[in-house]
């Protein structure tokens, strides 16, 4: 399956994605379904965990941020920007203090599909039950992008991380907010194409910074692009070339940024000091 | 690769690859030795090596060690869950060699006069593993499947007798790789399957002359529901002798 099938689809994206998937096996898609309104849960439950905790993680670099957030005032009187924010944070520090969270796609881009999404749906009201199929949608978005290029920052940057991670949410937000199927790819599409060329400069080489505040600028990306997407904005770039793009991209990256913690953010004094106390 | 590769899997932190793909490795193991590990160590390749600490690899090997699953909660406490479950481990690095960044030599055994098995894996990102060798035997296991390893004596004929026998277990064979150290010397098979072996078949296995050493490891990469931690099943005690 390409963007391109998805977008062409008359019915839901999410339905044309299960469909694909599964096909018409009953039993397939009951546990399919059951099983991701339990990964709602999870994501609930990492949220509420990160936002009450202050503890810090491992290397003592991150771990109060959510809470931090969380408890101030809303200075710009934006509500939803604040709760995506948080949410998308919560999940990361949890992840980073080696608590629970539902991978999405992976354990450094986990805040950005639940900040959005479940974000979106607190804010608005919507029950977790109308959380499953864009979630299937966003599923199969980040199948279709890892046709084309294996989604860890180690072989592609951060954007192959982050970057699938808010198509994968905008995808979803955009039918969770009655979109059609080709708003819900370009949602995908205008993510991911303001996300190429990131690169992946963990201090240290461990999940937390920058990962952690990333996750809460991609949520917010990610709601961005499915309002873009909502009202009509199409990326002029067919979305499938995006994809393709961006997977070119990351073979330009060279090693010293993709997850070895040797280039950018890593290689600064702090960055260089972290490395050494803990590998002591 | 399933949607719920991407929604999931529910998991500990912080990393898919350097935790629950480090905790998947581990628990592949455990289930070689086929026996309740006593004493562990691993050995630490090139990322894994560097960073092993604070990404919790060390905990999470140790975790697998002891059954638990990548979204086992009891993870961020292994060192001490392993102290009471009687289980010594210890880390040390080395460059293994040409191999993946995120790899890891695991040596368990069962303790006393129990087998003991070394276990090749490397991470490769996104949670996916592969173990590549087995008692320095190539083999190739993702986890993805149900896996069978056999030991045996290279002859015509064994690779046939193994697959026939899977096929009337109505087994859907996804994988298959056989590697021998030298002609008419000892090989190692390993086959990944839809779904489990019957015990029945296992056993049958297991009753060859020819095959010395048996081994079914579960699929590890499913499963968002933390296994029981109890020894694995006996999948096909050791038959005549060791796997060395």
């Amino acid at each position: 399956m390409t963007l391109a099938d998805i977008m062409v689809y008359q019915g839901k994206a999410s339905d044309l994605v299960l469909q694909d998937d599964l096909g018409d096996d009953a039993a397939a898609r009951s546990h399919l379904l059951t099983t991701m309104l339990g990964r709602v849960g999870e994501m609930r439950d990492s949220i509420r965990r990160g936002l009450s905790s202050t503890a810090p993680s491992r290397t003592g670099m991150v771990g109060w941020n959510a809470k931090t957030l969380n408890d101030a005032p809303d200075a710009l009187g934006a509500p939803l920007l604040k709760r995506v924010q948080a949410y998308a944070m919560a999940v990361n520090e949890e992840n980073a203090r080696m608590g629970r969270i539902v991978a999405a796609p992976t354990a450094g881009s986990a805040g950005t599909v639940p900040g959005a999404l479940i974000g979106v749906a607190d804010h608005l009201g919507i029950d977790d039950s109308d959380l499953v199929m864009p979630l299937v949608l966003a599923a199969g978005i980040g199948q279709v992008i890892s046709k084309s290029m294996f989604i860890a920052g180690s072989t592609g940057g951060c954007q192959a991380e982050i970057g699938s991670s808010a198509a994968m949410a905008a995808a979803a937000v955009t039918e969770l907010l009655g979109g059609t199927a080709r708003a819900c790819v370009h949602a995908a599409a205008q993510a991911l194409m303001n996300t190429i060329g990131l690169v992946c400069d963990p201090v240290g080489g461990y999940v937390e910074v920058p990962c952690v505040s990333r996750n809460a600028f991609y949520a917010v990306h990610a709601v961005s692009a499915a309002q873009l997407a909502l009202a009509g904005v199409e990326s002029f770039i067919p979305p499938d070339e995006v994809v393709y793009a961006m997977a070119a991209v990351g073979r330009m990256l060279p090693p010293e940024l993709r997850e070895t913690g040797e280039g950018g953010l890593a290689d600064t004094p702090t960055g260089r000091r972290i490395a050494l106390k803990m590998a002591r | 690769m399933s949607l719920l590769d991407q929604i999931g899997p529910v998991m500990v932190g912080p990393s898919s690859s350097h935790t629950a793909g480090a905790c998947r490795l581990a628990l592949l193991a455990r289930n070689v030795l086929g026996a309740e590990p006593r004493h562990a160590r691993f050995v630490l390749h090139g990322s894994f090596a560097k960073t092993a600490k604070g990404h919790g690899t060390d905990l999470a090997l140790v975790a697998g060690t002891l059954g638990y699953y990548p979204d086992d909660e009891r993870i961020r406490d292994a060192f001490e869950h392993a102290a009471a479950a009687g289980l010594a481990y210890e880390f040390t690095t080395a460059d293994l060699g040409d191999i993946h960044p995120n790899s890891v030599l695991m040596e368990l055994s069962a303790g006393g006069d129990g087998a003991n098995v070394s276990v090749l894996g490397s991470s490769l990102g996104a949670g996916f593993v592969r173990v590549s060798q087995v008692n320095g035997f190539d083999v190739q296991v993702s986890g993805a499947y149900h896996a069978l390893l056999a030991l045996h004596t290279d002859r015509p004929g064994v690779i046939a007798r193994v697959a026939s026998v899977v096929a009337d277990d109505q087994g859907n064979i996804a994988t298959a790789f056989s590697a021998r150290q030298r002609r008419g010397g000892h090989a190692m098979l390993s086959m990944e399957i839809d779904r489990p072996l019957a015990d029945y078949a296992v056993t049958y296995l297991s009753s060859l002359p020819y095959i010395h050493w048996l081994r079914q490891l579960p699929a590890v990469m499913a499963g968002d529901t933390a296994a029981p931690a109890e020894a694995p099943a006996a999948a096909g005690a050791p038959v005549n002798g060791d796997a060395r």
